[in-house]
Formats: structure tokens, C-alpha cells, sequence
């Protein structure tokens, strides 16, 4: 099953080396991993897609904790959770194309923030389940460049992670 | 006063009372090795391969309670001592490893023996530092050492560059240290442990099994008096042996692979199982799916939740450091009223006794080629079970743990986990060293010792009076031995040919050599040895070639499904 782990961890070089060492070494499957500094620039926060039963999730999360520079780890998937997904896409817009890829956008609540003579360079967030929507709706020969974040997320409500 | 980088990992090793530091110096560690010869407090032994250190240093560490510590240069330095301290990680010994490292400005442009030591060993350390500013260096350090000892111990390593050696800065020890990032549990939930009362008292066929966080954590006592409160039998793991005391009543030998028909009939069958720092390892209970057939209540006790449900789902874990909670556990049960129904425990012990009648270790007696199970029941014996044990791997190593009992902890010396060949030798420098007028033997092969036999002359340099007992069968007779029950007898690669002649090596090292041919002279053999008190000697002995190890549970099998020597 697809779990997103969300882990707080020390913002220090070799960190995010020890976690996907940790995923490599022991065989989990990483789907995605996002890293960034957290509003404490001293913490960084991370969101790895993992899959796997849920002895496995349960292994990965103590393994996690077990790393030292690792502050904490939740799994989102326990609780109710929002998840996003940012994609920037380079699509084909030449003229007779033009509107068609304007309302495909409109429809998918993307935005289009470049423009080139032949192309729409489009901004569309949502879940992973919403990008590959819009890819196929697109089809193979509209797209020219994607660049996708991979899943990013944070529990609803009262839920926190935070130290 | 301001103090340079290499002045300040003395006085942290210092204030840390390090007694000992294994190293071999080289361009890289040069001013680290300038303050070690300004000062007395921290003595240095110069082992003859960076290998040799971190073994020296685990070894030292196992034998003592202590910190083991290694001090190599950059790059092959630090290559060299990746196999001790992937050694050490796996069996759980703490250590602190300072690496010389290229300079700063250096890093990363493929200088002169330059490796990324921090990613090399990262997969092998419970934790590891580059140290980029002398400002950090004795909080790197302190933290180096609170990481090694604390919660499930580790090898740590500390990477310090060249300039980083030379820079200077204010120096303060720090006295104690927190990180918010590293917390380890230490006392056990009492709602678990009330649990795990209960169903111990309820138990018709309980078993206790104690691996070596037994050793680790210093639960030696408790874990005897809780095995004698209750009167249950009690298992140690090749880590865990001397954890309870083998001459015990109680005690049903060593489990797993090589285990006694008793100790692994008893694990497999027992209805409530209390396993107290050992983690259920392939080498121990076998094929999970075969030993999850029979129904078990599973109790699990250790520091680290990640060894908890990892192989074997339990029912009752508790996380914690052994000593307490096996305190706390006692005490519940000395208060409480109930007890274990002494008629189903009769009747196990019963059941117990009648495995127990196999005779699984029996081996052939009248032989006229010397048996090694042989030499070890008289090296029992001549050292009256009292002496400090180190092993290499193989089936030397398996013979040590059958037919030496441990009575105490800390007296057996082994690689369990790595399971790395060459260990012995180093460590029972570091043992001797840690224990000096102990009498400390190296049990091991003709094989394995070559690993490390370079260490011979640092046993000269330091008059470490180390008794091998090399049991020279000619062949890596553990590979033999799997290349004949599984391999059709095809021994590939598993003979040695052109072995030196270890007496006249042993010689030329300055020490005294042995080489013993029958059996009847064996005993007299290791007499004269530890008779030497002063002397390494080095005996070595011509056993049968064709000797196995039994009993026997084969790679991915059940672990009641061993081999035994009758059938064959």
C-alpha cells in the first residue's frame, strides 16, 4: 500500500544521504522524495512516497527514527491528510493548438505563466492521481517537458509535526 | 588559551579517560600523532593494519565495558578499518573512530589519499561526522562518544581534516550533552512488563532466550536471577553466551545454527517465549515461516524498537535498556502471589531432559587424529573456564561456543554478526590489553588467522602473552564442511595449499611455537602453554580434516530441522 512519510530532520550536510542510503540498503521503495528547510532553518522537512505492507511501513518508520540526525517522523497516511503535487509543463501551442491547450489548462485549474511562439509552459498543482489526469488528457505528443516536484503533504486539523 | 585541533582531540580523549587508542599514523594524522607523543595520560598501540586497530579497539571494548578507540589516516587508513567497524556495527560495540582526512580546501578535488570516509562508512556506523571547523571538534567528540555508549550501542566515527588539526580555538569540554534528534528509551512501559508477568506465570512451556544485548548492557545478573526466580530453561545466542551461566542447571546450551537438539527443540515448541536482546537473526531461529508454525506467546525486551517485529511479529515488546526492565520485571513477579505451575514446568523440563538425551555435541572420542571438540574441552579445563575467549570465524568458532562454558560475560569474543575471519587475533590484543594478567586465548583456524597475522608482531611489541590454539585442519572447514553436506563434495576453493609452517612464523615473530599431533598430547600441550605466562604461544594443532560441526540447521531451513552427526 502507498504511504507518504513525513519526516523532520536536522538541516545538515549528509542528511538526506542517510535517509535515502537507509531506503537503498534495506530494499524500500521510494516513489518520491521531496527536501527543503523548514521555517527553522536549523530543520529540514521531508516527504518521501513509499509503498509497501504494513510491517515494511512500520520497519521504515522505526529505522527512520533510529538515524540520529532524524527529529521525527510521521506517516500522514494514518490520519486524514492533504497531499500536493506541483508540475511545471512545457506543451506544444502552436496557432490552431493555442486555445485548445488554453481550456485544457482552465479545466485542470492550471496556469499557464510562460509563453513562447509554439509554446504553453503550464503550472498545475494537485494530487500525483490529478498530473497524470492531465498528461493523459494532454496526450504524449502535446508535451514537449515536465518537471514534477513529487508529493509534498500535511495533516488535517488539530494533527501537527513539528518539534 | 587557544589550543589547536590535534591538542584538543587528545585532551577530549583524555577527559573521556581513554586508556588505549588503537591507530597507525600517516600524513593526515601527523599533528594528532605529534600531541599523542607530548603527553602519557592516552597510551597508543600500533597495530600493523588499520584492520587490526578497529579489532584491537572491539575487542578492548568487549572485554572491558569501555569505549574502544582507533585512530587511522585518510583514505587507505580509513579503507582498511571499514571491516572492523562494519564488525563492530553489527554486533553492537561501542567505539569512536578518528579519521585523518585530507584538508579542507582539498576535499573533493580527488587529492592525495583522499576518500569520502563519511560516505564509505556511513552505512556502517551508528552515526558519523566530517568536523569542517576546529570550533565544533570537541562537541563532535563528545557527541562521538554519547552516541557510541547510549541506547543500542555503535562504532562512530569522527573525519577530521589536516587543517582542521592545525587551526586553533578556545577548548571547553563540554561536561554533558543533549540532541534533541537522539533520545533512546530507557525505561520500559510498566503496563507492557505487567503484561509479560502475567503471561510468564501463565506459561506450561516457557523459554527464555538472551542474545547478546544481554552482554551489552551488563543484565547478566538479572537475567540469572530471573531465569532462577522463575525455573524456566534458559538459551543464550552465539552473542549472548556467558550472559547466563552455562554450568547452570538451567541452561540448555547455545541455539541456532549450531545450537544444542535441546535449546532448539525447546524454542521451537515452548508456548511462551521471552527473547531479552537478541533479535531473532536468520543464524538463530532459521526460516521465519517454519518457526512462526507452532503457536507462542513472543515477549521481546530490547533498546532498540527497530529489532522488535522485524523477523518475528511478537505480542508483548517492550522497549528498553535490559537491566531495568528485567529489575522491573523481577520485582513484579517476587511481589505478586502467582507462580509458574510447577507440574507443567515439570513436565517441560522432562520433555527438555529426553532432547537432552541425543547427545548432540558427542563426538568420537577414541579417535587417533586429534578431534577439535577435543582440544577445546581441554582448553575448558586447563584454563578452568575462566579466561577471556576470542574466536575467528568458522567452524573453530562454532567448537568455542559448544564446548567452552562461559559462566561469565564479557569472556567470549567473537564476530556473531559480520561474522569476519581475521578478528580473533586483534582482539584478544584489545582483551589483554583491557584485562592485563588475564589469561586471554585466540581459538581459531589456519585459515582465518592469515587474515590478520601481521598482528603477531604487534603481540610482540606490546609482550601481550596471547595463547592461540590454532585448530589446523587444512581447509576453511567451514566452507568444507557446506561444500560437503550441500555441494556434492565438490571443495572448491576451500583448500589451503603452501600453509607456512606457523611454528618457525610464530619464531620469527619472537614468540613461542607449538605443533601438536595426537592426542595424547594435547593436554600437556596447553599446560606447558599457559604455563608461559609472559610468552605468546602459539599452538598448533593438527586435527581431523574431516570433522563437521553438529548439530546442523542448513541455510533457510526450519530450525528443528537439523542434522545431526548419526546421520550421516
Amino acid at each position: 500500500m502507498r504511504h507518504i512519510i513525513s519526516i523532520l530532520l536536522e538541516n545538515e550536510a549528509g542528511a538526506l544521504s542517510r535517509v535515502s542510503g537507509l531506503f537503498s540498503a534495506r530494499g524500500y521503495n521510494i516513489e518520491s522524495l521531496t527536501v527543503a528547510p523548514t521555517e527553522d532553518a536549523s530543520l529540514s522537512r521531508m516527504t518521501i512516497v513509499t509503498s509497501g505492507s504494513g510491517d515494511v511501513i512500520e520497519q521504515i518508520t522505526k529505522q527512520l527514527n533510529k538515524l540520529v540526525e532524524v527529529v521525527k517522523v510521521v506517516d500522514l497516511f494514518e490520519a486524514p491528510h492533504i497531499e500536493r503535487e506541483l508540475m511545471l509543463i512545457k506543451v506544444r501551442a502552436s496557432a490552431k493548438d493555442r486555445d485548445d491547450m488554453k481550456r485544457m489548462s482552465d479545466i485542470f485549474r492550471g496556469r499557464i505563466i510562460d509563453v513562447s511562439e509554439d509554446t504553453y509552459t503550464i503550472e498545475l498543482t494537485g494530487t500525483g492521481q490529478k498530473l497524470d489526469a492531465f498528461i493523459e488528457a494532454l496526450g504524449r505528443s502535446a508535451i514537449i517537458e515536465t518537471a514534477r516536484t513529487g508529493a509534498c503533504g500535511i495533516s488535517r486539523g488539530q494533527r501537527v509535526l513539528r518539534i | 588559551m587557544e589550543l589547536s585541533g590535534a591538542e584538543i582531540i587528545i585532551k577530549c580523549l583524555q577527559a573521556e579517560k581513554v586508556e588505549y587508542v588503537f591507530g597507525y599514523p600517516g600524513g593526515a594524522v601527523l599533528f594528532i600523532y605529534d600531541e599523542l607523543f607530548k603527553q602519557n595520560k592516552v597510551k597508543h598501540v600500533l597495530v600493523r593494519h588499520e584492520q587490526g586497530a578497529t579489532h584491537a579497539a572491539d575487542g578492548y571494548s568487549r572485554s572491558s565495558r569501555k569505549v574502544g578507540v582507533a585512530l587511522v589516516t585518510s583514505g587507505p587508513g580509513v579503507t582498511n578499518a571499514v571491516t572492523g567497524i562494519a564488525t563492530a556495527y553489527m554486533d553492537s560495540i561501542p567505539m569512536v573512530i578518528i579519521s585523518g582526512q585530507v584538508p579542507t580546501h582539498a576535499i573533493g578535488l580527488d587529492a592525495f589519499q583522499e576518500c569520502d570516509a563519511v560516505g564509505i562508512t556511513r552505512p556502517c556506523v551508528k552515526h558519523n561526522f566530517l568536523v569542517k571547523d576546529v570550533r565544533d571538534l570537541a562537541l563532535t567528540i563528545k557527541k562521538a562518544f554519547y552516541l557510541a555508549t547510549t541506547g543500542r550501542p555503535g562504532p562512530v566515527l569522527v573525519d577530521v581534516p589536516k587543517d582542521v588539526t592545525v587551526a586553533k580555538c578556545k577548548f571547553e569540554y563540554p561536561e554533558t550533552i543533549s540532541m534533541r534528534s537522539y533520545n533512546p528509551v530507557v525505561k520500559g512501559h510498566s503496563g507492557q512488563i505487567k503484561k509479560a508477568a502475567q503471561l510468564l506465570i501463565e506459561a506450561k512451556r516457557p523459554m527464555i532466550y538472551a542474545g547478546g544485548g544481554v552482554i551489552l548492557s551488563d543484565a547478566a545478573p538479572q537475567l540469572t536471577k530471573l531465569v532462577r526466580t522463575l525455573g524456566f530453561p534458559c538459551t543464550n545466542t552465539l552473542m549472548g553466551l556467558g550472559g547466563f551461566p552455562a554450568t547452570d542447571k538451567h541452561f540448555v546450551g547455545m541455539l541456532g545454527m549450531h545450537g544444542t537438539y535441546e535449546a532448539n527443540m525447546a524454542m521451537q515448541h515452548c508456548d511462551v517465549l521471552v527473547a531479552i536482546g537478541a533479535r531473532f537473526d536468520d543464524r538463530v531461529i532459521g526460516d521465519p515461516a517454519h518457526f512462526g508454525q507452532m503457536p507462542r506467546k513472543i515477549i521481546h525486551i530490547d533498546i532498540d524498537p527497530s529489532s522488535i517485529s522485524k523477523r518475528v511479529k511478537v505480542d508483548v515488546p517492550i522497549v528498553g535498556h535490559v537491566p531495568d526492565v528485567l529489575d522491573d520485571l523481577i520485582k513484579l513477579i517476587e511481589t505478586g502471589k502467582q507462580r509458574p505451575e510447577p507440574k507443567a514446568l515439570a513436565a517441560w523440563w522432562d520433555q527438555i531432559k529426553l532432547w537432552k538425551t541425543k547427545d548432540c555435541l558427542r563426538y568420537d572420542r577414541k579417535s587417533k587424529i586429534i578431534k577439535p571438540q577435543f582440544v577445546l574441552e581441554k582448553l575448558y579445563e586447563i584454563t578452568k573456564g575462566d579466561a577471556f575467549i576470542t574466536s575467528d570465524v568458522g567452524q573453530h568458532q562454532m567448537w568455542a561456543a559448544q564446548f567452552y562454558k562461559f559462566d561469565k560475560p564479557r569472556r567470549w569474543i567473537n564476530s556473531g554478526g559480520l561474522g569476519t575471519m581475521g578478528f580473533g587475533l586483534p582482539a584478544a590484543m584489545g582483551a589483554q590489553l583491557a584485562n592485563p594478567g588475564a589469561t586471554v586465548a585466540c581459538v581459531t583456524g589456519e585459515a582465518s588467522f592469515q587474515m590478520c597475522i601481521q598482528e603477531l608482531s604487534t603481540c610482540k611489541q606490546y609482550r601481550l602473552p596471547i595463547k592461540v590454539v590454532n585448530l589446523n585442519n587444512r581447509y576453511m572447514g567451514m566452507v568444507r564442511q557446506w561444500q560437503q553436506f550441500f555441494h556434492g563434495n565438490r571443495y572448491s576453493e576451500s583448500y589451503m595449499d603452501a600453509l607456512p609452517d606457523f611454528v618457525k612464523l610464530a619464531e620469527s615473530y619472537g614468540h613461542v611455537g607449538m605443533r601438536i599431533d595426537k592426542p595424547a598430547d594435547v593436554e600437556s600441550a596447553l599446560k606447558e602453554a599457559f604455563k608461559r605466562t609472559d610468552e605468546l604461544v602459539f599452538m598448533d594443532f593438527m586435527t581431523d580434516q574431516t570433522e563437521n560441526v553438529y548439530p546442523m540447521v542448513g541455510g533457510g531451513k526450519g530450525l528443528t530441522e537439523m542434522i545431526l552427526a548419526e546421520e550421516l
